[in-house]
């Protein structure tokens, strides 16, 4: 029988989850449903490729093909797939489980997510407790016009700590798969919570990553997000300063080529004073490749002495590339310090010359360069064992192109 | 062996500036340049180097006897040339290190890693020769440096390099007296018979700490005049005025 496509099946709950979550599954579908689809003159998807956004091609990828590699955890530590935390743990997932509306436009898709994921992975780290050890995912796409909804829900507790990798790659090279990935980071007070993308997908593949981390009092949360793979990729990340005191890091190192292109649109809230966040999105581009950023800032009324960053920097290694960048904010307090803006820039002439003239063949004098553009943004995530893991994705991308 | 530079013309965008140069610098001597701005100092040693922007439209320059006008920059660097910059370029988000260490890796037959542990033991003996702090290993290429820390940089590279020729154009500016002793003790550590070098000045100056062998006179393009190292005292004297009252004597 031919598997009909992800836009007309209905979910199929199983029966072991909870019943408050197959209602929502089947409230999540209505709301697909209604929900638009997005169109030319929104403008969250101003120089999106809505042509992307066409999945009738795509069936539901029957079962999930996720990899998990848990270093030795505190005791009281919940790290668990979601479907056994579903199960285990119904309450704490539900207390936590997709409360944020969806703002930069894929509402339609979180609530395709929320009405057919099956499957992610949930931490919960109690109060005071400290993970050592990134836990690392591994998400592999396989099967023409497979779609996987993989969910990543980690919740920290007073003044705990974690790290948490998620890796999308493809099982093969030529196989188009959709990937449609929704990750919520809670962040309570105090915590350290630093949470890693790396997407390896093949060029035939897509992918919508929404990303809403929610940061506590005096907490501090990094959302760091690589792309190097596939055909078009969209990144939707919101951070929330909730609590006084909250700091958020956000960042990105994206590395297009050929005619891959990213879509990054995130959201700096800051709801309470004296909360800072830095946001640093790099792009190095390639052939004729293309990248979007658009960002905003938004201060609240009250959330004053606050600090907000927010930088996006373009390398551009060919003229060919296109590198599209909408900064923005809105202020709405008293003594704020905010900043924005965007560059794009080529290796200047004279920079090749001067690492040729010391014997480096220009083709790695360029790669020399943009590797260390990249490299840049890779060491604020200020964690050697991510770094190492994300400059490794790196080197493989620069490998090829 | 040695460095032969033979009736060099070249242009900068259809516009003359070396005119006919001859020069040869033989392995073991120090050979420098002096000439009035716009003689074409600096275009010579970038002429050697290899820049793009210059054409050549006459002449030869071989190395050790083997023309290296048809090479590419880097490979010239590869094949012995080595040119401490006037005004080196930045390199933001590449660090000093791992410029360095890319430069020797380049230099190593394909398949052979350059030894860390062995690296980093040669960098820090010539830092120290430098007086250079060991933070700048990790800050990115010249970004940020200061004038003086460029140089310092520049023969730094040139330590490590193990070239057979070396230009330095106008080291000494934007030098003080103490930054171009060290500098000066950098070059002196590496004068051997083995090495040839070529130094662009404008200042006598420098010339106290590097002791030439033979010292030259570049005008309009050519070399004018050739002497020992009396010449730089007597320019230093009588500056470059005979060049317009017509007293050349070709070396």
């Amino acid at each position: 029988m031919a598997q009909s496509s992800i836009l007309e099946s209905t979910p199929e709950t199983p029966t072991q989850f909870p019943t408050w979550f197959s209602e929502q599954q089947q409230q999540a579908w209505a709301d697909f449903q209604s929900l638009p689809m997005p169109s030319r003159g929104d403008e969250v998807w101003r120089f999106g490729n809505l042509k992307q956004l066409d999945f009738s091609e795509f069936t539901e990828k029957e079962t999930s093909d996720i990899h998990f590699q848990i270093p030795s955890l505190p005791d009281g530590v919940i790290c668990l797939p979601l479907e056994d935390a579903l199960q285990s743990h119904s309450d704490l997932v539900q207390e936590h489980f997709m409360k944020s509306e969806t703002r930069l436009g894929s509402a339609k898709f979180t609530a395709l997510h929320k009405a057919k994921v099956k499957s992610g992975l949930f931490v919960y780290v109690p109060d005071g407790v400290k993970v050592a050890d990134p836990i690392e995912v591994s998400h592999v796409l396989s099967g023409a016009h497979q779609t996987i909804f993989p969910h990543t829900l980690i919740v920290t507790g007073k003044n705990a700590e974690v790290s948490v990798i998620d890796r999308f790659s493809s099982a093969n090279e030529d196989d188009a798969g959709l990937c449609i990935a929704v990750n919520d980071l809670i962040a309570g007070d105090g915590s350290k919570l630093t949470y890693c993308t790396i997407q390896e997908l093949n060029t035939s593949s897509r992918m919508i990553q929404v990303n809403v981390t929610n940061v506590g009092r005096d907490a501090h949360a990094t959302a760091f997000i690589t792309n190097t793979g596939a055909q078009w990729a969209r990144n939707e990340s919101v951070s929330m300063m909730t609590g006084e005191g909250a700091h958020s890091d956000m960042l990105s190192c994206s590395i297009p080529s050929g005619t891959q292109q990213y879509d990054q649109r995130t959201y700096q809230h800051h709801a309470s004073p004296h909360t800072n966040s830095d946001l640093l999105y790099k792009n190095t581009l390639y052939d004729t490749s293309k990248t979007v950023f658009s960002g905003l800032i938004l201060v609240d009324e009250g959330a004053h002495y606050t600090d907000a960053y927010q930088t996006c920097r373009n390398l551009l290694m060919e003229d060919t590339t296109e590198a599209n960048s909408m900064p923005g904010l809105e202020i709405n307090a008293d003594q704020v310090k905010c900043s924005h803006g965007s560059t794009s820039a080529s290796i200047s002439d004279e920079e090749i010359y001067y690492l040729c003239a010391r014997g480096i063949p220009p083709q790695q004098a360029r790669r020399l360069i943009a590797n260390g553009f990249s490299t840049e943004v890779v060491e604020r995530l200020r964690n050697e064992k991510l770094e190492e893991i994300v400059l490794q994705a790196i080197e493989r991308k620069f490998a090829l192109v | 062996m040695s460095l032969v530079i033979k009736d060099l013309h070249a242009s900068i965008e259809e516009t003359p500036i070396l005119k006919g140069l001859n020069l040869e610098i033989p392995k073991g001597e120090i050979h420098a340049i002096m000439g009035p701005n716009g003689s074409g100092k600096s275009t010579l040693s970038k002429v050697i180097s290899g820049h793009d922007d210059y054409e050549v439209t006459s002449g030869s320059v071989t190395l050790d006897g083997e023309e290296i006008l048809e090479k590419d920059v880097d490979e010239r660097s590869r094949d012995g040339i080595f040119l401490a910059f006037q005004y080196p370029a930045e390199v933001p988000g590449v660090s000093n290190a791992n410029f360095i260490r890319a430069a020797l890796q380049a230099r190593l037959p394909k398949g052979e890693e350059l030894d860390a542990v062995a690296y980093y033991k040669n960098l820090y003996s010539k830092m120290d020769v430098l007086e250079m702090d060991r933070k700048f290993t990790a800050r990115a290429v010249n970004e940020g440096f200061s004038g003086g820390e460029k140089k310092r940089n520049e023969i730094l590279q040139m330590m490590m390099l193990d070239p057979k020729y070396c230009i330095l154009d106008e080291t000494d500016s934007g030098l003080d007296i103490d930054a171009l002793k060290i500098v000066a003790k950098g070059v002196n550590a590496m004068r051997s018979p083995e090495r040839g070098f070529l130094i662009i000045t404008h200042y006598q100056r420098l010339l106290d700490y590097i002791e030439p062998d033979h010292v030259h006179v570049m005008s309009d393009g050519q070399i004018v005049k050739s002497g020992d190292k009396s010449l730089a005292l007597e320019l230093e004297e009588h500056g470059y005025d005979f060049l317009k009252e017509g007293e050349l004597t070709n070396a």
